[in-house]
């Protein structure tokens, strides 16, 4: 079933732009929403686990497709007017799946990426649900048993299959990035931007939500350039001018400082616009109350800018929530690579051919991204001859 | 070609004088919102040597500009350390200026300066001759003795000072198996011994005796109230009301305008509405004491007061920014014929105001400008981020288009340091940037602005601060006259000061 709201390009309607403020190479631009409607809101919930192991199909305890990773929160959504007035931290909360002891650890079992708690009330583990999305493409692998991959490929597919990424505390700039910032009155959201390239972006419904969401970013994952790009010198703290020919009152001069923040939120929407404006794929997650809680990916380019993310968008199309991701090089090119294998039917000389390579080389690149177990040893070892020679 | 180095030696020596004085009214090598306490104490500390080493007058006179406590001790250890002038002229004053700018200190700092001179090892004639001076010129030493034990003791030592009586057994030798025929060293002794003795103590000092008789802390400070000082009521507020239920009963008339300031925003929004009016009383009643002391008559003032979520300051400055803006806010109104005040995030009343919200600064300013307002002071950090140096722009344009004739006067007041940029942060080149630490400090500041601002001459700065220091040295010789008139054997317990 396609949805008119599924995301086919995300238009960040309702909400504006204000200008950015740096700490060393790291810029922060709010975003801002002036008109609040107050039916969606966020709270947080934490994990104190070192792990958390989500099973994605069967139950808790049972065998079947997990998700393993660090969570260190989840977020609670809760929808309605219900719950319109309840404030961070004076709900009670439920007891979220189970927690076990290993050794001087506890690991966390979930139940599901999404899951539905009462009736108006729904967990979710913020971007994991993104990045599951992205470990999960063309997860079933080959589906016609080709003799050059290797009798685990073909029975189980891409399983395992992992990913790794940098949490925020691991640069430090990002923390004092995160204190020094002063949180506009309206603002629901954040761009996050370390020596101008977008890392992620996230936006909640409500300005509450997002003031008592906001240093838990220092503990979300964030893409491999955090790190990459963290030795690079400051971001530079840009400055506009004003045009001294047009001022010629005041009211000149208001009009003139009312243009430099539209110029400085047009800007941030050029420097955003990867995101904002880039065609999407979408996928439905779940549907609650009239809110529909979309996963997307950008179009898996290697030469372009890629992100994942998720989004909830009500039922006037507005942008509710969002929180995105941005892929690294490496993590694209396995993204790219495995969609133009299933293009052609996962068969390689078809593949290779699309590529414009041979499918020695393919069989290489395979490997080099990491999925030489999808492939017979004997197929690899051939094909390293050939590249030695 | 001459005459063109002349003058740039000139501007030189003046923008590097006025660096250092904005500094030396701001930072205090604590941790500031955005800048860690490291960075500050090396900015202060290079700042320092850079002045003493290429203007040493303008540096002892600098003693005098009303700079806060923390830079005067720097600047008279610094002086210390370096030897006298050779200039007869120079020594005489810089010796009178250090022995004065001491006298003026609160006591705890003096002291330390004393004691600071035995880390930094300085030991010649001259700190010898000051420490003595300022020792034997204490009304009473005995006191003191008590009070600053431990400082005073490596004062003593240090300088190889002799003291009169029974203080230099006290300090030095076996003061626990003696008796004291003075009666505050005896009820010392007699402390370590009874809790009777112990609350006719300073609070300062029964605090740790009362822990080692284990007194429990309700019933101490039940008994020692009678024995704090204003200061030490004002800080006890809160622990004391947690600790007993009752706060200790408290002038609030008669507390200084910053602190106070920094009190009530200390207290909940709730206490804060439904004590209006007592703490508004006292804020005004602070604000017209300080312009009692330093009248200064203002026509049509306008306040762009920053309570942006920068102004929470640190956790060594909790909240001074925002207290200081506050305080202003207070001084203005009491000093200006027509007065209005316009904060970053609007609030309803002045005295319920937080640190929240991005700093814009320019809207504010464009409703100050359309006011017609002929002085707009601006309190804030200079951290403008809505839009980003969208006031350096506008105060630009607004000088070269609308205003050359400068009517409306801006000052910047900044409260905070800028260890990266050796200053208090600036709004650029159109609005004169001051450091100040406390709101009392206004008046004086908004006098040395027209340096800030680069209009006014070397000669003019170097008469400026020349006056300030004859006005101190003057100040300095009357009170010692007015002090040995009106010395008492029983001094009152001494206010602490805080800046």
């Amino acid at each position: 079933m396609t949805d008119a709201r599924l995301i086919q390009r995300l238009e960040p309607a309702g909400l504006r732009l204000a200008p950015s403020q740096v700490w060393g190479g790291i810029r922060l631009v709010p975003v801002l929403r002036d008109e609040v409607r107050g039916d969606l809101r966020m709270t947080l919930r934490t994990y104190d686990d070192v792990a958390a192991v989500v099973s994605v199909k069967g139950g808790l305890k049972e065998p079947g497709l997990k998700y393993i990773s660090y969570v260190p929160h989840g977020l609670v959504m809760t929808w309605g007017n219900r719950q319109a007035e309840a404030v961070y931290g004076t709900q009670l909360q439920a007891v979220d799946g189970k927690s076990l002891k290993a050794g001087p650890f506890s690991i966390r079992l979930l139940h599901r990426m999404v899951h539905r708690e009462d009736r108006r009330q729904l967990r979710m583990l913020p971007l994991h649900l993104a990045m599951e999305g992205f470990l999960s493409l063309q997860f079933g692998g080959p589906e016609i048993a080709w003799a050059e991959y290797s009798r685990e490929g073909l029975s189980r597919g891409l399983d395992p299959r992992s990913e790794s990424s940098v949490p925020g505390w691991a640069s430090p700039m990002l923390d004092g990035a995160l204190r020094t910032f002063e949180i506009h009155p309206q603002q629901v959201g954040l761009l996050l931007f370390n020596a101008d390239v977008l890392l992620s972006a996230f936006v909640v419904a409500h300005p509450d939500d997002y003031r008592a969401l906001h240093r838990t970013l220092v503990e979300d994952f964030y893409g491999d350039l955090l790190l990459q790009y963290g030795f690079l010198g400051d971001a530079p703290e840009l400055g506009l001018t004003l045009d001294d020919a047009r001022v010629s009152s005041l009211e000149d001069l208001r009009n003139e400082v009312h243009r430099m923040r539209q110029d400085w939120a047009d800007f941030h929407g050029f420097m955003a616009g990867s995101l904002f404006g880039a065609s999407m794929s979408s996928t439905r997650v779940y549907k609650a109350g009239g809110f529909l809680l979309q996963r997307f990916h950008t179009s898996l380019d290697p030469a372009e800018e890629n992100h994942i993310g998720e989004a909830i968008v009500g039922t006037d199309g507005s942008l509710e929530y969002l929180k995105t991701y941005r892929l690294s090089a490496a993590q694209t090119r396995r993204a790219y690579l495995l969609s133009q294998l299933a293009q052609c039917d996962w068969h390689l000389e078809d593949t290779a051919e699309r590529l414009r390579t041979t499918a020695s080389d393919l069989s290489l690149r395979l490997r080099n991204a990491g999925f030489g177990y999808l492939l017979k040893d004997s197929v690899l070892e051939a094909a390293q001859r050939k590249h030695r020679r | 070609m001459a005459a063109l180095a002349e003058a740039r030696v000139e501007q030189v020596t003046r923008e590097d004088l006025v660096m250092f004085v904005n500094a030396c009214f701001s930072c205090t090598g604590q941790r500031e919102f955005y800048g860690d306490a490291r960075g500050q104490s090396v900015s202060i500390e290079f700042l320092h040597q850079y002045i003493l080493g290429n203007y040493r007058r303008l540096y002892a006179r600098t003693l005098a500009a009303g700079i806060n406590h923390f830079n005067q001790a720097q600047i008279i250890l610094n002086l210390l350390a370096s030897g006298s002038p050779a200039d007869a002229r120079d020594k005489a004053e810089e010796g009178a200026l250090i022995a004065a700018a001491l006298r003026a200190l609160p006591p705890q700092r003096a002291f330390r300066v004393l004691e600071s001179l035995r880390g930094r090892r300085i030991n010649n004639r001259r700190a010898r001759a000051i420490a003595r001076d300022y020792v034997h010129g204490r009304a009473n030493l005995a006191f003191d003795a008590v009070k600053y034990r431990s400082k005073l003791r490596a004062a003593v030592s240090h300088g190889h000072l002799k003291l009169e009586g029974e203080l230099g057994p006290f300090l030095f030798r076996g003061w626990k198996k003696r008796s004291f025929t003075q009666p505050l060293l005896e009820t010392f002794r007699r402390a370590h011994y009874t809790h009777e003795a112990l609350y006719e103590l300073p609070y300062t000092v029964a605090e740790g005796l009362a822990v080692k008789h284990g007194i429990s802390r309700e019933v101490f400070l039940r008994r020692i109230e009678p024995r704090l000082t204003a200061a030490e009521r004002l800080r006890l507020q809160e622990s004391a009301a947690r600790e007993r239920g009752t706060p200790p009963p408290v002038d609030l008339g008669r507390a200084s305008l910053t602190k106070l300031a920094l009190y009530v925003l200390a207290l909940s929004p709730e206490v804060r509405r439904e004590r209006h009016a007592e703490l508004d009383a006292a804020l005004e009643q602070a604000a017209a004491r300080v312009l009692r002391r330093a009248p200064s008559p203002l026509q049509r003032v306008a306040a762009i007061l920053d309570n942006s979520y920068s102004s929470s300051g640190s956790l060594e400055k909790r909240r001074r920014p925002l207290g200081v803006a506050l305080a202003t806010h207070y001084l203005l109104s009491a000093a200006a014929r027509e007065y209005r005040a316009w904060w970053t995030c609007p609030v309803e009343e002045p005295l319920l105001v937080s640190a929240r919200g991005q700093t814009d600064i320019a809207t504010p300013l464009l409703e100050a400008l359309a006011w017609g307002a002929d002085l707009v002071v601006i309190v804030s950090d200079g951290y403008d981020n809505d839009p980003p140096k969208a006031v350096a722009e506008l105060t630009r344009v607004f000088r070269s288009k609308l205003d050359p004739e400068r009517h409306t006067a801006l000052v910047h007041v900044n409260p905070v340091f800028d260890s990266e940029g050796y200053a208090p942060r600036s709004f650029g080149a159109a609005v004169p940037t001051v450091g100040v630490r406390d709101a009392e400090d206004v008046p004086t500041v908004l006098g040395f602005a027209r340096f800030a601002e680069g209009v006014a001459l070397l000669s003019e700065l170097e008469a400026y601060l020349a006056s300030r220091a004859g006005a101190m040295l003057q100040r300095d010789a009357g009170g010692l006259q007015g002090h040995d008139e009106g010395r008492r054997q029983d001094a009152p317990p001494v206010e602490e000061g805080e800046s």
